[in-house]
């Protein structure tokens, strides 16, 4: 995969990470490789998802699913209601295949499994963004 | 009722995440039936299971063997508040992960997370727990599987 490809002529990807636990917000954060990626907020469950996605406007979101209050299978379909243009990548524990088509009816993109290595985070960012 | 060869998922579940989440394998040992009360470590994260099966797992470690842990995953934050979390975030992947085998209707919660007091852990009736032991670098870990 070839992550430094010249993105200078772009505009700033704008990222929005879903996950209850801040240890997998800061991984994330900390381990995409990408220089016009631009993390505009993260959130803790799938409510405070939707009121970051209204006032950052993202162009991509990482989402979990197994979270308090409102979950990412929720949170994807309210999602795509609200920004139809948004693409989600699901970050998921839940690594049955029915999952993983549920999520994509409702509108993620793409899955990624946890546990995840930098490598497959990066590939699977560059497979929904570039 | 957990049968004995249903371990394997959980087993390779916390194999695959030393590896990769620690760049580290773990040595497992001999799962062993559960009698009586386990021994807690210093933080615990349980899921609660419902649907097609019931019960509990629940990974327990030492406050030492996370801190290495996070610092292992590039982590600079070892405050209570991150071990916490990862005891949560370690039960969380590895029963996601068991969906792969048990399927969808194999539900998890979210982590319930304890630290330095007793867990309040309901076991369903005929649920047979039992401990994975698990070893990595020069700490000692416990995963406790019980289901219906």
């Amino acid at each position: 995969m070839d992550t430094a490809k010249d993105t200078s002529a772009r505009r700033p990807v704008k990222l929005l990470i879903v996950d209850d636990s801040n240890i997998v917000r800061r991984r994330i954060e900390r381990s995409q490789q990408f220089d016009d990626l631009e993390v505009v907020g993260t959130a803790a469950n799938g409510i405070e998802a939707l009121e970051l996605a209204r006032k950052t406007d993202p162009d991509l979101v990482t989402m979990d699913l197994t979270m308090p209050q409102m979950d990412g299978i929720e949170c994807i379909t309210q999602l795509v209601k609200l920004k139809p243009e948004v693409r989600i990548l699901v970050i998921s524990a839940l690594s049955d295949k029915a999952t993983a088509v549920e999520a994509m009816e409702r509108g993620a993109n793409g899955f990624l499994d946890k546990p995840f290595t930098d490598r497959q985070l990066n590939e699977a960012i560059a497979e929904l963004m570039y | 009722m957990l049968r004995e060869e249903e371990l394997k998922t959980f087993v390779d579940g916390t194999t695959r995440y030393f590896e990769v989440a620690a760049q580290q394998p773990a040595t497992i040992g001999s799962p062993y039936l559960l009698e009586g009360e386990p021994a807690m470590h210093d933080y615990t994260g349980m899921i609660n299971i419902t649907g097609k099966r019931e019960g509990v797992v629940y990974f327990t470690a030492p406050r030492a063997m996370l801190t290495v842990l996070l610092m292992k995953m590039q982590e600079s934050d070892f405050s209570h508040e991150s071990m916490r979390d990862l005891v949560g975030e370690v039960a969380n992947t590895i029963s996601g992960n068991a969906r792969r085998d048990f399927g969808h209707d194999f539900v998890i919660s979210v982590p319930s997370v304890f630290a330095g007091e007793k867990p309040q852990i309901s076991q369903p009736a005929g649920a047979r727990a039992f401990v994975i032991p698990i070893h990595w670098r020069s700490h000692s870990a416990k995963l406790v599987v019980s289901l219906t």
